[in-house]
């Protein structure tokens, strides 16, 4: 790469040094003021800076975001997973566990016993939501914290899946 | 008041001041850079849910020091190793002896002197406990029996060499012009007008000696556009090895270096605790104007313009911090052998034709 010529000016180097202090210092002011103006309750259109204070104020998430998953329920309440394993083989990453049951519905062949994600494998692909033929795995509930301290706590199991998400945080977060 | 009282006094006050400003820094770094950036800061350390702009930071950070492992290389010389930061600290600290924080203040039938001491080589006490702060930097590079310590310390050692001569030279147009190496007598000196208007500082006087002791004083203070001892993003320097207080020590040391160069400039170059206009018994303007003034009060007010000066040279010296980029090693050399030491001996040259012509 050619490297630009300086000319005597840019060369003598301090005349560039004070531009870049005046730059960083107007910034440093401009942005105080509007701090002090944010103390007093004016100002407050104006950010003075970009950042997100995380966990209070949270960054408005894509509604297409993929998140941890939950299983849709049918009208009376149980679980509309039939237990076809199509999730399961379809996943990438082998977390998911499902043991199937016969339903006691005779016009409904199977129903899962249990249903594991481990999430400290998942990659949240989604494969597993555009496997599903019964729209009975999602991956909507824009809950993206989460932590554990052992591994076995991030296994989510069927319980976790169909009732512990809030339903509040579907669309609040979300922009479109 | 015994002699004995009166310098303990004293001595408290200059260290509550410097350290209290040293510890300041720590906060005002994080949060001047932020806002420089268009970022927060740090502000997350509360107590009680009182937050106070994240002043609570210098707290948990001296605690979180305390309370980390005390760590000694396996193969390094636990001697030297744990008398690095100390010899860092105390040569930084020790500066602060013989520069004057203030006038002599009358108060009721005494006068307190806002100086530990004062003599006629004040300025090459300064100069020698400032290079006496290579061997810290060295001893915990050597002690450490570590690659990145011990290239950090070398580095260090030829940086503030180098720029130590660059330095004093500086400084002799200045003695040359003031006629004395005390400090005090300085800071009188520039309590005096030029052509009647102009006060009489060192940066009206030797404008180029005051540019060329600031680069070099801020690359003394091995702070960013000079950080190659340090070199965060390379070889993290010649602390590598040191954790817990030992590390909080360096730390620290490093914002007493930036109070010291502050404290330097404001005493040598911006007439120290003199305000402009500002005689023994008030004001007097240019135009004739006086305004009559207690002793006490005019004493206060030039005590507060050298902390006010004091901070503004900080502030300007992490304003500089975070907005140069650092240099690479063949410039920053460059710079201090080719550039500023000739610059500082041209000056010396020009200022006694202009003394003798005079
Ligand atoms: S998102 Fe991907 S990795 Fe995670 S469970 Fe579904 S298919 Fe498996
Ligand atoms: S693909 Fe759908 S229906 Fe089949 S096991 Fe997975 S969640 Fe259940």
């Amino acid at each position: 790469m050619a490297k630009p010529k300086l000319n005597l000016l840019e060369r003598l180097y301090l005349p560039e040094i004070l531009r870049g202090l005046l730059i960083t210092t107007r910034h440093h002011f401009a942005n105080l003021t509007v701090h002090i103006l944010h103390r007093v309750g004016l100002a407050k259109g104006k950010r003075g800076a970009v950042t997100f204070q995380y966990p209070e104020d949270p960054r408005p998430v894509a509604r297409r975001l993929r998140a941890r998953h939950r299983l849709m329920k049918r009208p009376d309440g149980s679980t509309r997973c039939v237990a076809c394993m199509m999730c399961e083989t379809i996943c990438p990453a082998h977390c998911i566990y499902i043991v199937a049951d016969e339903h006691p519905d005779p016009r409904i062949e199977k129903r899962p016993k249990s249903f594991d994600i481990d999430l400290g494998i998942c990659v949240m692909c989604g494969y597993c939501v555009e496997a599903c033929p019964e729209d009975a795995i999602r991956m909507d509930t824009y809950i993206t914290e989460t932590s554990s301290f052992t591994r076995e706590g991030m296994l989510l199991t069927l319980d976790d899946l169909m009732n512990h998400h809030n339903e509040d945080n579907f669309p609040k977060h979300t922009s479109s | 008041m015994s002699e004995i009282a009166h310098a303990l006094i004293v001595t408290g006050y200059i260290l509550s001041v410097v350290l209290t400003l040293a510890a300041l820094l720590t906060w005002m770094e994080r949060k001047q850079s932020a806002l420089m950036q268009d970022r927060i800061g740090a502000n997350r350390a509360s107590i009680l849910g009182f937050r106070a702009i994240g002043l609570f930071h210098i707290i948990a950070d001296s605690l979180k020091m305390f309370l980390k492992e005390d760590f000694v290389p396996a193969r390094g010389v636990r001697l030297f190793h744990t008398l690095a930061p100390f010899i860092s600290a105390f040569c930084a600290l020790a500066i602060f002896a013989c520069i004057p924080f203030g006038p002599s203040l009358p108060l009721g039938d005494t006068t307190v002197n806002l100086w530990i001491f004062d003599s006629d080589i004040s300025l090459l006490y300064v100069l020698a406990l400032g290079s006496l702060g290579i061997y810290g930097i060295f001893f915990a590079g050597w002690s450490s029996h570590n690659k990145f310590a011990y290239l950090g310390a070398m580095r260090g050692a030829a940086q503030m060499l180098s720029y130590e001569i660059a330095l004093g030279i500086s400084l002799i147009g200045l003695i040359m012009v003031y006629g004395s190496l005390s400090l005090n007598d300085i800071v009188h000196y520039q309590g005096r007008q030029l052509f009647g208007f102009l006060p009489a500082w060192g940066v009206f006087l030797q404008p180029l000696a005051c540019l060329i002791f600031l680069t070099a004083g801020i690359a003394e203070s091995k702070r960013n556009p000079f950080d190659m001892p340090e070199g965060e993003s390379e070889i993290i320097g010649y602390f590598t090895e040191y954790s817990s207080m030992k590390f909080g020590l360096f730390f620290l040391a490093d914002f007493i270096e930036v109070v010291v160069v502050a404290a330097l400039v404001t005493v040598l170059f911006f007439g120290g605790w003199q305000v402009p206009y500002l005689q023994a018994d008030g004001f007097q303007l240019p135009g004739g104007t006086h305004w009559e003034l207690a002793p006490l009060a005019v004493g206060l007010i030039q005590v507060g313009a050298f902390c006010a000066k004091l901070f503004f040279f900080c502030w300007l010296q992490l304003t500089i911090r975070w907005t140069l980029p650092r240099f690479r090693y063949d410039q920053l050399m460059r710079l201090g052998w080719q550039f500023l030491l000739p610059l500082s001996i041209a000056n010396i040259l020009v200022t006694g034709i202009i003394l003798v012509c005079r």
